[in-house]
């Protein structure tokens, strides 16, 4: 009876191999599932952070540059269960509540979570000195923005943290990570980005590091971001955001023959210096409850009415159409009146040809043409004609985005025959009940950019590229091909000549800018002085320097400033007179006085709803 | 008594190959610990580590077998008494004059060098219990019998149990197979194994509310009714077997219903332990981390390992406990399913071979010793294994000749090499008292 009982201690040994063995295989065979977990316990994946591009003006003047900043990351998942939570806060200054709340956001325990961002020489230190006791928690060398200066913030752009929605559009972007925002920080950002890098170290248990893991094999330097070149001219930008100060307006210079934005400036606008490290949000924060909105680019969305400035391409519609020749004359009797409707003129010599009504904005002279053009026989209807005459405004880039290189440039507004249709009833409505379209007031919204646009397509004589800021990016032959896109005006050069020739005569002896002139400054241009339900007359201007061959175009707007000829024109002609200068010498203006009376001026009507 | 029978010849015939699976055993041990505490930075060999401190004490531990394989066969019956009394005070005298490791007052500290005299006391215990059932006439027959065999066993696991070292105490309990293999009725048995099926029935569904309608509990003690009610019919029901099947469907009721109050005695971490073996909770940084950082080691093994030295979890210590308890995850991370497999054949076949030796000796003495180390490598072959690949609960007890550990190598050899020189000195006995 005994050795039967062998059998069950065989059974034993049989039973115990047997499940060993199964157990083996599901441990070992069945899934790489622990091979893959022992791969993470041994490694640490350190992300290089790649140092955003370096941007210079068109010059090779630096603009932006970076810094080197360290920020305390966590893998959640190896934070070991005995952390000195008390001392770790007693180093980071933090109170516990404040650290709990920045675990929690963790969603991806396993992957490395910026923490706290661009710590301070005081925590630094310590933390640097202490972090391995920590397990889990490791510094991170990144780089922050470093600004040359406090220019050129609307078109430069701030970074910022990327939000979910844009971790969920790119994979690139890591929790923390950093992405440009505005201007074209944002517009160029796969460039300026650069591109992060990896090193994969073994770690042991205390997360100390061994050495590469596989000889480095996995491992990618960071590439820095390209340099790059803006087409802003710095000492332009300089000036015209300095004759901004104390005033409510934009400034938009460009180079007619690239469509490169030589200067691009707002007033009121902010200081990036102030929009680093830790103190962004904060700043932005404040940034954002400003009555005065700094945040808001004014240059490619603000519209404004453009008043005067609006009859070049009048006259130039009216020459295409055949309606007016040069020499066509119509009279001004202080204005025109038909009926009970009045547009007021100032006192001038009448009756006046095509260039003198520009030379001396002829208000009546435009009010004939535009009836002439909108009522058109030749059109079947006031709708078919106004539509006629619409299309040629958008093809100045009116009315429709411009295309720029900066994030959420507006339309600026020509309404269409629908909008009159609503209005006043489907064609219950003529030229004469839209007379104010004529002298570019009314209903007509135009950004400052768009205006300095189509002094750029005067100025070219017919066609405009895409405005853009950059000019080049290292290491690329050209910028992307939709900023270098040519858009032709379906208008003959001949009548630019014509209309060009009467934009010759308005910063001269008897025109109306004849204040803003400068010695030797060629300039074409045109004033405006734009009603608006805000206050006082915008002071408006458009022109280009030199006559032929032009180098520049520039639009200025200053609102409630008054007449155009006041700040506008002599702004316009002070940044000509500089852009055109050589840059390679000491500048000294021929009429020195204008920028300081321009600097100076103050205008003290800062009101809320002229900044929407 | 039955020793007076030898007759004085020489008719020693050595196993070699269970001493052959015994040196293999040592020598993957060595290299195990050499490559658990093996530093790239570090010298390819010194005297301070680990691997040569075990290197020296397998070369004594070589000596002590040869010189058991020398001595005469008797002594080891007739010292049988002396040294579970002698080896039991040695543990007892921790109490006074040991030490704390891990938790557990079971040590004594001279100098550098660290003892645990209950691995010595194992071999005190079977020494004794197998010259009691080999004693002329002793036969587990009596309650008197049966309750010194208890004793015996008992008394041990009582001291272990009171230095905290749980694992101890289950390889002592072990010794229960002796007992069975010498007369203890099949029902005792299957009754133990009976509960740690129940436990684990229980433990899988104490999330579950209920089984066809039915909650757990009852549906295990409906179960068991008809089990005993089939049982009963087969016997024929008399007055006896009723009174027989009622006890015992008392006895599962009490245990289905009183087993949570037993557990709820465990400490928090070893309710924690046996939980996590159930799946019941995850952890992997608390208790759990021994236990998922062992498995992750085992399991990236794969088939043929990472190769000796290149074991990272190991290496980079994330495997606690590398050189002692957890060995197999260093061996098995470097060697893979093969290696491990291979292993498990190895220790299998010592196993096997063990019940095989036992079977075949001539006198209840050396077959009960046979058995009591059968019963002790088992135990700690199963319990360490089945800790590191997670199937048994976290029970810290050292792997027989792998593990570092100079006292507890000693002591298995001793164990050891004593029943393979009573097997070699089997021809010198007349089995006139077996059964």
């Amino acid at each position: 009876m005994y050795s039967n009982k062998k059998v069950f201690f065989f059974a034993i040994i049989l039973f115990v191999c047997v499940l060993f063995t199964g157990r083996l295989i599901s441990l070992q065979l069945m899934s790489d599932k622990y091979f893959i977990e022992s791969v993470k316990n041994a490694s640490n994946e350190i992300t290089l952070y790649a140092e955003r591009s370096i941007i210079y003006d068109r010059n090779g003047k630096l603009m932006v540059f970076n810094d080197v900043v360290y920020d305390l990351a966590v893998i959640q998942k190896k934070i070991s269960k005995d952390l000195d939570t008390a001392a770790l806060l007693k180093i980071l200054k933090i109170d516990k509540k404040t650290f709990l709340n920045k675990l929690n956001k963790i969603r991806n325990p396993s992957i490395t979570y910026t923490l706290i961002k661009d710590l301070t020489p005081d925590i630094y230190i310590p933390l640097q000195e202490n972090i391995l006791s920590y397990k889990g928690f490791f510094i991170e060398q990144k780089t922050d923005r470093r600004y040359k200066s406090d220019i050129g913030c609307h078109i430069l752009g701030y970074i910022g943290e990327v939000n979910d929605k844009i971790i969920s559009k790119d994979p690139y972007y890591k929790q923390g990570d950093y992405a440009g925002i505005t201007g074209i920080e944002n517009t160029y950002e796969t460039y300026f980005r650069g591109q992060k890098g990896v090193k994969i170290v073994i770690v042991d248990h205390k997360q100390i590091q061994r050495g590469s893991f596989k000889s480095g094999s996995l491992d990618s330097a960071s590439i820095p971001g390209p340099s790059v070149h803006t087409s802003l001219h710095y000492d332009v930008q300089e000036m015209a955001e300095e004759m901004l100060k104390n005033k409510i307006g934009s400034i938009v210079a460009i180079e007619p023959s690239t469509g490169e934005i030589i200067a691009m400036a707002n007033s009121p606008s902010f200081d990036l210096n102030e929009m680093i490290g830790s103190s962004r949000n904060q700043k932005f924060a404040s940034l954002l409850k400003d009555p005065y909105n700094p945040l808001f680019n004014r240059a490619i969305k603000a519209r404004y009415p453009p008043g005067s400035t609006f009859k070049t391409i009048q006259a130039l519609i009216g020459l295409e159409q055949g309606i007016v020749t040069a020499n066509t004359t119509y009279p001004c009797r202080g204005g025109y009146h038909v009926g009970s409707l009045h547009v007021g003129c100032h006192a001038h010599p009448s009756p006046l040809d095509l260039p003198n009504s520009i030379a001396k904005s002829c208000n009546a002279w435009y009010c004939y043409l535009f009836r002439d053009m909108i009522d058109d026989s030749a059109y079947a209807s006031v709708a078919d004609g106004y539509s006629a005459w619409r299309e040629y405004l958008l093809s100045f880039g009116l009315g429709i985005k411009t295309g720029v290189d900066l994030p959420n440039e507006g339309n600026g507004f020509i309404p269409d025959t629908g909008y009159f249709n609503r209005y006043y009833g489907k064609d219950k409505w003529k030229s004469s009940m839209i007379l104010s379209l004529s002298i570019g007031q009314g209903e007509i919204g135009v950004t400052p950019l768009q205006m300095a646009n189509f002094a750029a397509c005067i100025a070219n004589r017919g066609y405009w590229i895409t405005p853009h800021s950059i000019s080049a990016i290292d290491g690329y032959k050209k910028i992307p091909a939709q900023y270098l896109e040519k858009h032709q005006v379906p208008i003959k050069r001949s009548h630019f000549e014509t209309v060009i020739e009467g934009m010759h005569s308005v910063v001269a002896p008897g025109g109306t800018a004849r204040g803003a002139a400068i010695k030797d400054l060629d300039v074409c241009g045109k004033t405006g002085t734009s009603q608006n339900p805000h206050g006082k007359d915008h002071s408006i201007f458009i022109g280009f320097a030199p006559k032929d061959n032009p180098k520049i175009a520039v639009a200025v707007i200053i609102e409630n400033g008054g007449f155009g000829a006041t700040y506008a024109a002599p702004m316009a002609t002070v940044l000509m007179e500089r852009f055109l200068a050589k840059t390679d010498s000491v500048f000294v203006s021929k009429n020195p006085v204008l920028y300081e009376r321009m600097r100076t001026a103050k205008l003290k009507n800062f009101s809320q709803d002229t900044l929407r | 008594m039955s020793y007076n029978n030898y007759a004085n010849s020489d008719r020693t015939s050595i196993d070699w190959s269970i001493i052959l699976v015994y040196l293999l055993l040592c020598i993957i041990g060595i290299f195990s610990i050499y490559s658990s505490v093996f530093e790239p930075e570090a010298q390819w060999f010194n005297f301070e580590m680990p691997y040569a401190k075990q290197l020296i004490f397998f070369g004594i531990s070589v000596f002590i077998a040869t010189v058991i394989i020398y001595t005469e066969s008797t002594l080891f019956f007739h010292i049988g008494y002396i040294a579970f009394v002698l080896l039991i005070l040695l543990t007892l005298g921790t109490f006074f004059f040991g030490a704390k490791v891990h938790g557990a007052q079971a040590w004594y500290k001279i100098g550098s060098f660290q003892m645990q005299p209950a691995e010595f006391a194992k071999l005190g215990t079977v020494l004794a219990l197998s010259k009691f059932l080999g004693t002329y006439g002793v036969r587990l027959d009596s309650l008197k019998n049966y309750a010194i065999t208890f004793l015996f066993i008992l008394i041990p696991v009582g001291i272990v149990l009171a230095q905290n070292d749980t694992g101890s105490a289950l390889v002592f309990l072990s010794l229960i197979f002796v007992l069975y293999r010498f007369g203890l009725p099949s029902i005792f048995l299957t009754i133990g194994f009976s509960f740690v099926l129940i436990f684990i029935f229980l433990m899988l569904t104490s999330r579950t509310e209920q089984i066809l309608l039915l909650s757990p509990k009852i549906l295990l003690t409906l179960i068991i009714f008809i089990i005993l009610g089939i049982i009963g019919y087969y016997i024929r029901f008399n007055k006896k077997g009723i009174i027989l099947i009622s006890i015992l469907f008392t006895i599962y009721t009490i245990f289905i219903f009183g087993v949570d109050l037993a557990y709820n005695q465990l400490k928090e971490y070893q309710k924690k332990r046996i939980e996590l073996i159930f799946g019941l909770i995850e952890d992997k940084k608390d208790v759990g981390y021994n236990l998922w950082q062992s498995k992750v080691a085992i399991g990236s093994g794969q088939m043929v390992g990472k190769g000796f030295l290149n074991g990272t979890q190991t290496k980079l210590k994330f495997v606690p406990e590398r050189s002692t308890d957890y060995i197999f995850c260093t061996y098995a991370e470097e060697t893979g399913f093969l290696g491990s497999f291979a292993f498990i054949l190895l220790y299998t076949f010592f196993l096997y071979k063990l019940v095989i030796m036992s079977e075949r000796q001539n006198t209840r003495f050396a077959r009960a010793y046979g058995y009591g180390v059968f019963s002790i490598f088992l135990f700690h072959f199963f319990i360490n294994i089945g800790m590191t690949i997670g199937i048994v609960p976290t029970i810290g007890i050292p792997l027989p000749f792998i593990s570092y550990g100079g006292s507890s190598l000693l002591a298995f050899t001793i164990l050891l090499f004593i029943f393979i020189k009573l097997d070699g000195n089997r021809s010198n006995e007349v089995s006139v008292d077996i059964d």
